[in-house]
């Protein structure tokens, strides 16, 4: 307590016999009481046959059935529902853990063995049962999304600082729209369209890389318009006022003053869309095809990519399968770390290169 | 600094007309962005229309299936359905709670750190999910199917025979429950932290314990955001490819079963297996199909956004 301030009063003394009547669990009483229900399902699962998921239904119903009648009996029935309600929705995250949980256990133990040099260094050629790698399918992926990136940063950039700077009116009402609706189109009708628009030039059949990138470029489009969108709308408008008070062009204002400003947002939006195309399949399935060799050339030819790859080294292992599956796990591994490493970069971007107006 | 020696007119001048043809210029370019994206969107539909006309006009005895285009797609769709929303029913609870926990009942310190770990299932890719169902969820649901048949079998989703492989409809449908679950909360997150604190607080002055105060002042608030982001989560579901095309194990037909190993395939599952290997008039019908599904996505897609934008209007009217 600190004697140079003031302090006002305590609370009033009359009030405290008048709660004091009012029975209540103690502090973390309504976990304790949970944990009692747990130990119950534990019991009953061991009655049955112990397994996990028996033990995670009995947990969750006996738990919260527990946690109601102690409470409903000692604190009654408002306080009891609120109990009952706070035990549900703490199951209902637990339960979502667990598939992320299991997921990564699952991919980490099944792809950890082939994660070696020969994964990295080796193609598909001439390889039957064991060894081989991804070395083909890791370079086709990056050469895809970079073009996708390409295309889609410029387009995505620009139709964001429309919207923000430029846009009024119709247009931008119906563009906000459409590009809403755009980020809900499914990953294979972009696959078809991308096959539908250059089976009309190069004919039916037409495999090849740039048409992955164009089909991915739907799909990251209209995300990295949202975002981009959503981090120049932070800029403030006090910055721009100030530079056309100084007779700065509006092209000039955006490109000096506006993208600088939100840049570190923005790399953050375009690393994020990046994640979310590289896993993508179902487009690149249909348009680019896989292969066993290795081919940098993404106008000519099927080429592999990462997540295709892990496809068809699952479902069409070759004899015997256990070298093709193991190859497919590995390549999942590759994958989900490469889309947690864009994360965590996304993260540090808007962490270190944050805005320097901020106070 | 010294003003003197340009004499301020005349910078003026040329500095104006290239600084408004810079300036057009830039505006074009944004402009031309932001009508290129409408431009592709209708070019989606124009394409799939345009390659798929084939399969619509062809005799119906040449489609695959032999019995035309809308028979070969009615299944599809019906499959497709099942399946999201089996998903949905799944996730749009589990959403909804998750959302509660991380705004109203977990620690403040630690919510934000939730609500990423919640995301981090948003990034992994459809295919490994594919993966995890196959070799994790199935083989444990197993033993569950089996017991639904003995003990539940009179309902028709449970008739069996039950699956020893796991592969069923009710599998690929939860597999898709979490794959959508990080849409609903994220979107149920959002409104619910921005329900009134005046309401809120209102409520908790009054004596509400938290659960009343969230049922008076928060889920009122939060309904139609809610309903919108189940709405995209069914969207994503709807047209969720790999997951699907690798767990479910396919027969064709309609049935309502969904622990057996025989089950109708979905419209983007069955273009992933089917395409590579197709050509001629089998790739038109399933682009064809592929249509219905952009066509279907796209209405739920449409009325969840309508139904998302409204409430923004109204929570702007606050």
């Amino acid at each position: 307590m600190s004697t140079t301030t003031p302090t006002r009063p305590e609370a009033p003394e009359p009030l405290a016999p008048a709660v004091g009547h009012r029975r209540g669990l103690p502090r973390f009483g309504g976990t304790a009481v949970f944990a009692a229900g747990l130990v119950l399902a534990a019991l009953a699962t061991l009655a049955s046959g112990w397994s996990w998921g028996l033990f995670a239904v009995y947990g969750i119903v006996l738990g919260c059935l527990v946690t109601y009648v102690v409470s409903r009996a000692v604190e009654g029935r408002r306080k009891a529902t609120d109990r009952l309600v706070t035990a549900l929705v703490s199951s209902a995250f637990a339960i979502a853990m667990v598939p992320l949980v299991s997921l990564v256990y699952t991919v980490v133990s099944n792809g950890i063995g082939r994660l070696d040099g020969t994964f990295f260094s080796n193609s598909m050629v001439g390889v039957v049962g064991e060894g081989g790698g991804a070395y083909h399918a890791i370079m086709g992926t990056l050469i895809i999304t970079a073009l996708a990136t390409l295309i889609s940063v410029p387009v995505g950039l620009l139709a964001a600082i429309y919207l923000v700077e430029y846009g009024r009116g119709r247009l931008k009402k119906a563009l906000t729209f459409f590009v809403d609706v755009m980020t809900g189109i499914p990953s294979i009708v972009a696959g078809l369209f991308a096959y539908a628009l250059f089976a009309i030039f190069f004919g039916p059949g037409i495999r090849f890389g740039l048409g992955g990138a164009v089909a991915l470029s739907v799909l990251m489009i209209p995300v990295v318009v949202r975002s981009s969108e959503e981090v120049l709308k932070l800029v403030p408008n006090e910055l721009r006022e100030a530079s056309y008070a100084l007779g700065v062009s509006k092209w000039r204002t955006i490109l000096k003053v506006v993208v600088p400003t939100a840049i570190a947002g923005l790399g953050t939006s375009v690393t994020l869309a990046i994640a979310r195309v590289i896993g993508e399949t179902a487009p690149l399935l249909v348009i680019v095809g896989i292969t066993a060799a290795t081919n940098f050339d993404p106008f000519d030819g099927r080429m592999a990519t990462l997540p295709v790859y892990a496809y068809y080294q699952l479902t069409q292992p070759g004899v015997p399968p256990e070298f093709g599956i193991g190859r497919a796990w590995t390549a999942a591994l590759v994958l989900i770390i490469i889309v947690m490493a864009l994360n965590v970069v996304a993260r540090l971007i808007s962490r270190f290169f944050a805005p320097k107006t901020g106070r | 600094m010294t003003s003197l020696d340009t004499p301020p007119r005349k910078a003026d001048k040329p500095t104006r007309t290239v600084r408004s043809a810079g300036d057009r210029t830039f505006a074009g370019l944004s402009t031309g962005a932001g009508i290129l994206i409408l431009v592709v969107l209708a070019g989606v539909a124009a394409f799939l229309i345009s390659e798929s006309l084939d399969s619509i006009t062809a005799p119906a005895a040449d489609v695959p299936g032999g019995e035309g285009v809308w028979s070969y797609v009615g299944p599809l769709v019906f499959g497709t359905l099942l399946a999201a929303v089996i998903a949905l029913v799944v996730a749009t609870p589990l959403g909804v709670a998750i959302a509660l926990f991380i705004t109203y009942y977990a620690p403040k310190r630690v919510a934000a750190t939730l609500g990423y770990v919640v995301d981090l299932l948003a990034a992994i890719p459809s295919v490994v999910y594919g993966f995890w169902g196959l070799a994790a969820l199935a083989p444990s649901l197993v033993p569950f199917f089996a017991w639904a048949e003995r003990n539940l079998g009179f309902l028709p989703f449970f008739a069996g025979p039950a699956s020893v492989t796991g592969r069923t409809m009710l599998t690929a449908g939860l597999v898709l429950a979490i794959m959508i679950l990080p849409i609903i909360s994220a979107i149920s997150r959002e409104v619910f932290s921005q329900a009134p604190a005046l309401h809120r607080e209102a409520a908790l002055a009054l004596g509400a314990t938290r659960w009343e105060m969230i049922k008076m002042a928060v889920l009122p608030y939060g309904k139609s955001g809610v309903i919108g982001g189940a709405m995209l989560g069914l969207g994503r579901a709807l047209g969720e490819t790999l997951a699907v095309a690798i767990v479910l194990s396919v027969s064709g037909g309609i049935t309502f079963n969904l622990i057996s190993s025989s089950n109708p395939s979905t419209i983007a599952a069955n273009i992933a297996l089917q395409f590579p290997e197709s050509s001629g008039l089998a790739v038109s019908t399933l682009i064809f199909t592929g249509l219905v599904l952009f066509v279907i996505t796209l209405a739920v897609n449409m009325l969840a956004r309508y139904v998302v934008n409204r409430r923004a209007d109204f929570s702007g009217a606050n």
